[in-house]
């Protein structure tokens, strides 16, 4: 058995650290932040000149061809960092969905200038409160109608891949007259989404039916991925601080009701991080895997980062509630991980339902 | 990243695998049967006996001294492959083999080796841990049982003391002890380390009533207990050096799970919620499998980065109490959840219903598993300790005489 990382993916993730380090400090969010920013471009740009971004795109398609494990190092490390760029959008859930439904001419179109950063993709699925993936909108004779919120990245996206009534997706361009794209007040700030409107919008069919399950339960295990890595820095950052601030005359990590939170994350971080591997493996090895695979991985990865960010923002005490501190940016994206792609409940039933014999009637 | 042994790791297995299939058949516990204890205990030491013969007794034991020498990762392999076959294993064989033999061998004589590790190996002799006392469990350094030398010249050691939790300690032959030799220093200090002969005149075993209903677990009181000197392990006040040596065997144990959940699958999947649907329509109940579902899949996969880490030599250390503490309290919310589901039934099952006692048993041993091989509370500490880093606990009595301290 050889239940790991290869070297080489190590060593991806690595690289993937070493450059958010020095690219997306903390300063850097805030500075975001401040300015109303949409994201990070120059780290875009950065993250596709060391090919991160074409990661898992076909070769054939301008990208390197690596798989599901190869992703997840790096949604690992952008987790870890709480980076303000668009690649659950525009790489896991864009590139992705057009490499399993689109056409020969529409992965040629889009997927070399998504592995190259030159384009930026959405996944639009949500239609406000209700459904997670919803069908509302309708694509009838090359029109897109209807609308889609709320949608991530939708203000810096060129494309969206639109979830449309029958369960297939429309591929439409979002820089045309029949497009309007009003940004919301997001609770995540360095993630913002939109409320995209549609009227008679121009836009394709792409030709792989069926493909939703297979696109979200790979996207629930980079969400995991992505959970992860934000857990572990939430871990390290409370550990640090209660390593270093002394109360009662002693390192506040010294006293068992801090210790205890904090090995009980790291529990739950490893567990969902094991979830997380096990479900690159089945996405790259094993599909009929897949289902369960990833619905443990999804719950596992919530349940890590929601205790990660609340208990690391309460062990930093009056500090952590300060703009300052560096624990509200993980605090907020906790939220937006929690309930983007289905919540805790949906991905429940997706787990039950993939157990033999055991469907039941909330699927 | 795969799930296959290398080629040496499956040539160990196939080698396993046909000497299991010539060899433990005929050791096989009747399936349901219930047999007085000592019959297991005497079954458990034939098939120590046939593992000597065929060369698999002491798997990772040095072969200098009577074991197989085998890796890490070929003792995680047998165990899978005999875990297939309903043997008599328990407590009577692995305290010999998984924690008096480490000791024996680590802090032992020449002449204490070759007396006790060939005899162990073989099963002649089988072995109870008399460690925990009623005021000494997580604190086992607290421990009072003392002992101290004869005043007839003899050399040999009198003890005194109560131990409690000393499993088949009423059928075993001999048991690893530690005792109290020296209060005047600090309780780390003084502590001495033994092998006792449970025939010993004073040494009296007593079942313990178990909330259960079992009595597996012992209380063994010394009453002025005859020890001869060639039975300390180690020097005199280096007892805890021989404790930490057998609790690191028992915490690189601690990894069996047992899941429950498909069959709770299945009932609740079964059974009517009186709406028209089943018990698994219910929202909560949904939640509450789901989270065990990915929290037993989570267990699962870190113990195979485990055991990769055991496989290429390395020691997880302190990462082995993560699935032990992780499984322990999902084991107890499990069979929780079990009873729940049965409603009034799972606490008192019509007469035809076989099933629910057993998860009734189940609950209640949930609990051992959250104390037992380190409770969950010493199992944070060292995870917040040994992985994170954070400082060790405070420990006001580190520098105080034992005698001196107050309880």
């Amino acid at each position: 058995m050889n239940f790991d990382l290869s070297d080489e993916q190590k060593m991806l993730g690595e690289q993937a650290r070493a450059l958010l380090a020095d690219l997306s400090p903390f300063d850097r969010l805030r500075g975001l932040i401040d300015s109303g920013a949409e994201w990070d471009e120059p780290l875009w740009r950065a993250l596709a000149e060391m090919g991160f971004l074409g990661a898992a795109i076909p070769e054939d398609h301008g990208g390197l061809g690596l798989g599901a494990l190869d992703l997840g190092v790096i949604m690992e490390a952008l987790g870890g960092a709480n980076a303000a760029v668009p690649f659950m959008s525009s790489i896991i859930l864009g590139a992705e969905a057009i490499r399993l439904a689109g056409s020969e001419a529409q992965k040629a179109a889009w997927l070399p200038k998504l592995a190259s950063g030159d384009a930026i993709a959405t996944f639009a699925y949500a239609e406000g409160p209700g459904s997670a993936f919803a069908t509302g909108a309708t694509l009838d004779g090359g029109q897109l109608s209807g609308s889609k919120l709320p949608v991530a990245d939708g203000g810096i996206a060129d494309i969206a891949v639109v979830l449309v009534a029958g369960g297939g997706f429309a591929l439409v361009e979002l820089n045309q007259p029949g497009v309007t794209r009003t940004r919301l007040d997001g609770f995540d700030q360095l993630r913002p989404h939109y409320r995209l409107d549609f009227a008679d919008a121009a836009a394709e069919a792409m030709p792989g039916a069926g493909k939703l399950d297979r696109l979200i339960d790979q996207a629930a295990v980079q969400a995991a991925f992505e959970a992860v890595g934000a857990a572990e820095a939430c871990l390290h950052m409370a550990r640090d601080y209660a390593m270093d601030r002394q109360i009662f005359g002693r390192p506040l990590g010294g006293f068992q009701a801090i210790k205890h939170k904090l090995a009980d994350i790291a529990v739950a971080t490893e567990l969902a991080r094991s979830n997380a591997y096990y479900g690159g493996w089945a996405a790259e090895s094993s599909p009929d895997d897949l289902p369960a695979a990833a619905a443990a991985a999804r719950l596992s990865g919530i349940k890590c980062f929601e205790m990660a960010a609340r208990e690391n923002l309460q062990v930093h005490g009056g500090i952590g509630y300060t703009f300052e501190a560096n624990c509200h940016f993980y605090y907020r994206r906790e939220r937006l991980l929690a309930v983007h792609l289905g919540n805790r409940g949906f991905w429940a039933d997706r787990l039950l339902n993939a157990q033999p014999g055991a469907q039941g009637k909330a699927a | 990243m795969d799930f296959n042994d290398s080629a040496e790791e499956a040539a160990f297995r196939a080698e396993a695998r046909a000497w299991l299939a010539a060899h433990a058949p005929a050791h096989e516990l009747p399936v349901g049967a219930k047999m007085p204890d000592t019959e297991e205990a005497d079954r458990g030491r034939a098939w120590m006996r046939e593992l000597y013969a065929g060369g698999w007794s002491g798997l990772t034991f040095p072969k200098e001294l009577g074991g197989r020498g085998a890796s890490g990762i070929e003792a995680v392999i047998f165990a899978e492959e005999e875990g297939k076959y309903p043997l008599p294993k328990g407590p009577f064989t692995s305290i010999g083999t998984g924690m008096a033999l480490p000791v024996i061998a680590k802090h032992g004589t020449a002449e204490q080796k070759a007396r006790f590790i060939e005899a162990t190996l073989k099963g002649d002799i089988t072995w109870c841990q008399l460690f925990s006392e009623p005021a000494a469990g997580s604190d086992l350094a607290g421990l009072r049982t003392k002992a101290s030398r004869a005043d007839d010249g003899s050399g040999d050691w009198i003890v005194n003391g109560q131990k409690v939790w000393s499993s088949w300690a009423h059928l075993t032959d001999w048991g690893i002890l530690v005792v109290r030799t020296d209060p005047t220093v600090p309780k780390h200090k003084g502590l001495t380390f033994f092998v006792v002969d449970m025939k010993t005149p004073g040494i009296e075993t007593r079942p313990i009533r178990q909330i259960s209903g079992a009595s597996e677990f012992n209380e063994t009181f010394l009453t002025d207990v005859r020890i001869p000197d060639a039975n300390r392990l180690g020097a005199e006040g280096e007892g805890w050096a021989c404790c930490m040596t057998v609790l690191m065997g028992e915490r690189l144990g601690s990894g069996a799970h047992r899941s429950g959940i498909e069959p709770l699958l299945d009932y609740a999947a079964a059974t009517s919620d009186g709406h028209g649907g089943t018990m698994l329509d219910d929202r909560a109940v949904r939640l509450q499998f789901a989270d065990a579902l990915a929290d037993e899949q989570g267990e699962r996969f870190f113990q195979a980065r485990l055991r990769t880490m055991v496989s290429r030599g390395e020691n997880p250390g302190a990462l082995a109490g993560m699935v032990k503490l992780a499984y322990a309290g999902r084991y107890q919310r499990t069979n929780g959840l079990a009873l729940e589901l049965r409603g009034l039934s799972g606490i008192a099952p019509d007469m035809d219903d076989t099933a629910t006692g057993d998860v009734q048993y189940d609950y209640i041993y949930s609990t051992v598993m959250r104390i037992a091989g380190g409770a969950d509370e010493v199992l944070r500490n060292q995870i917040a300790e040994r992985v994170l880093g954070l400082p060790g606990e405070m420990r006001m009595d580190k520098d105080v005489p034992f005698e001196a301290l107050k309880g």
